[in-house]
């Protein structure tokens, strides 16, 4: 189909009926058949999304029992749980989190309140669009030379900086989109009243886009949760119980990488059901994430 | 005005001052940021351009124990694997779009497209497992002997299905990475879809169009610069994709015509050697170079994409 149909109208496919009859065949059946085609790719599309959820489910549950969550992660062979894999992923996603958000806001707040068509502003959100889909192992190889080769080796809180320089980029782009989201006119009358803009950023803009701003966080939660790659160059994965930020500490998708690639059948089967609690937690708080947003809407 | 005034005053002009440098000096850490990685990576990768110089890009040989590294094989890899993603799933995530902005009805759209974004948020290296567990044993037992057997025994395009059929590879790598980039695709278009004026549509459908002259005519040429960026924005994150691909390409470090033969890419390679690259050998400096040649890609891909994709509201 191509614009003829639009534009040599006036010279009348209805002097021929015949012909007129045979195009708008042609032009339905073009239809019907892309149509179907695009019905297939989505159902093609989902049934990729159940197909892994059910994998998940099939292989995650065989395995899953109570000593996944109280014990830790053991030889080939002799039992064992995800413990150390589970509390290092909280502590690594909360530090990271932590770090990440503020910065990020207020790289945002800078983006939607102050830069107005400044060239930093615009260099400021290029940048940080690179960030938000720039590979995610490069972070762990930057991370790996800023912080595990000058202080002698890897580290919890090496890890937690590798994700924390990913959920900036992420916290940036909805904290700038949300703020852009408030009429001018509650911003002119906080300013009317007068209250400094800082008053007016603290006291009205932020408290009229809570609920984005937390699905923002949660957003990055969710993405840096189930991160792998800049892992593995920062805080490596421990077999052990450790705490300790400054030791090398484990996490659910470094163990689970080392285990899915084992040959030892029960490591396997912990992998899974390791997938089965990153995949579903992740998940879960991205529907948490959208509810958030919805509730004000 | 009283002195407690002038005392107020200059005590908010304080808090903005404070306030204002908070965004503003976040605003500069970002670009300090994207500057430390560019150099951190390039000064890591240091030692090996200086040792094998341009012969590194165009080196065919990975050799830990010589020590002479080229990155020639893992190049040719990401950018095989990233273009043939991209071919598989335009289309696909074409149809998603078009299925989720003109066809579906307005009860399925938001389950459906939630859906399709759910897809986007599964972590990689789930696609990594599931490919490895479930889609390579498929492409081994039925797929790849069929292909092998039928398109493989043609002239001229049969040497780019031959070998034997071990599920790994390349061609597996590519489609895992296809089934990865559709739902990030399929959502940028349907957004940038929403962006037409509706009244452009209703024109059209007013004047007899069927919904796919609507699209090919009205959407797709007013979105047609956004829809590339979209495109490029998919090519961008295949470039990059590590654990998906480390699963299932098979880990080879040579050049096959064989699209069912094993292979590596930069992020492949990098993940899988770096475990046994000790500090200040050469072999963990020609990786951080590695790292340095997929940030330049990178960045020339998502710079493209981002000056392509219009620019956010408000500005």
């Amino acid at each position: 189909m191509s614009t003829s149909i639009l534009t040599t109208g006036h010279s009348g496919p209805a002097k021929d009926q015949a012909m007129a009859r045979r195009l708008g065949e042609r032009r339905k059946r073009t239809d019907r058949i892309l149509l179907w085609l695009a019905l297939l790719a989505t159902l093609i599309g989902l049934a990729f999304l159940i197909s892994i959820l059910a994998t998940l489910l099939w292989r995650g549950l065989a395995a899953m029992n109570l000593t996944v969550f109280t014990e830790v992660t053991r030889p080939p062979g002799s039992g064992g749980g995800l413990l150390n894999a589970i509390v290092g992923t909280l502590i690594q996603t909360g530090i990271g989190t932590l770090v990440g958000t503020p910065i990020g806001l207020l790289v945002g707040t800078y983006l939607a309140e102050y830069s107005q068509g400044t060239k930093l502003g615009g260099a400021v959100r290029f940048v940080s669009d690179i960030l938000l889909s720039a590979p995610s192992i490069l972070v762990g190889l930057f991370i790996y030379q800023l912080m595990v080769l000058p202080f002698g080796g890897f580290s919890g809180i090496a890890g937690a900086m590798a994700l924390a320089v990913i959920v900036i980029p992420i916290v940036v782009r909805t904290t700038e989109d949300m703020l852009q989201l408030i009429p001018s006119t509650l911003r002119e009358a906080a300013m009317a009243l007068g209250a400094p803009k800082w008053k007016m950023v603290l006291l009205v803009c932020y408290p009229a886009v809570r609920p984005g701003l937390i699905t923002g966080a949660l957003l990055g939660v969710a993405r840096i949760a189930g991160e792998t790659a800049p892992l593995l160059f920062t805080s490596l994965g421990n077999l052990t119980w450790s705490t300790d930020l400054t030791q090398a500490m484990s996490s659910l998708p470094v163990t689970i990488y080392a285990y899915a690639g084992s040959p030892y059948e029960d490591w396997v089967d912990l992998a899974w059901t390791g997938a089965l609690l990153i995949t579903f937690g992740v998940l879960l708080i991205n529907i948490i994430a959208r509810y958030v947003l919805r509730q004000r809407r | 005005m009283t002195p407690s005034m002038t005392a107020q005053r200059s005590r908010s002009a304080l808090g903005d001052r404070i306030f204002a440098g908070l965004c503003r000096g976040a605003g500069i850490f970002v670009l300090v940021l994207l500057g430390a990685i560019i150099v951190e990576l390039f000064i890591g990768g240091l030692p090996a351009f200086r040792a094998f110089g341009l012969g590194f890009v165009w080196g065919e040989n990975w050799d830990p124990v010589a020590e002479e590294f080229g990155a020639l094989v893992p190049i040719y890899g990401t950018i095989v694997t990233s273009i043939m993603a991209l071919l598989m799933a335009v289309p696909a995530a074409f149809g998603i779009a078009y299925f989720l902005t003109e066809i579906a009805p307005m009860r399925l759209r938001q389950p459906v497209g939630t859906a399709v974004e759910l897809l986007a948020a599964v972590p990689s290296i789930i696609y990594g497992m599931w490919g490895f567990f479930v889609i390579v044993p498929i492409m081994a037992r039925y797929v790849q002997p069929a292909v092998i057997d039928t398109i493989g025994e043609l002239p001229f395009i049969g040497a780019l299905f031959s070998g034997p059929p071990f599920g790994t590879g390349i061609f597996t790598a590519s489609l895992i990475l296809a089934i990865m980039i559709i739902p990030f695709i399929a959502a940028t278009m349907r957004d940038v879809f929403h962006t037409v004026p509706p009244v452009f549509k209703e024109s059209a459908y007013g004047l007899g169009c069927t919904r796919w002259e609507v699209m090919w005519n009205i959407v797709i040429p007013y979105t047609r610069k956004s829809v590339a960026g979209g495109i490029m924005l998919g090519l961008g994150r295949a470039l990059g994709e590590t654990l998906a691909v480390t699963f299932v390409i098979g880990n080879a470090n040579r050049i096959a015509t064989s699209l069912f033969a094993p292979g590596n890419t930069i992020a492949s390679l990098v993940a899988l050697e770096f475990g046994e690259a000790e500090a200040d050998s050469m072999k963990l400096s020609a990786l951080l170079a590695l790292g340095f040649i997929l940030f330049v890609l990178s960045f020339i891909v998502l710079a493209t994409s981002r000056l392509m994709l219009r620019p956010r509201a408000g500005h």
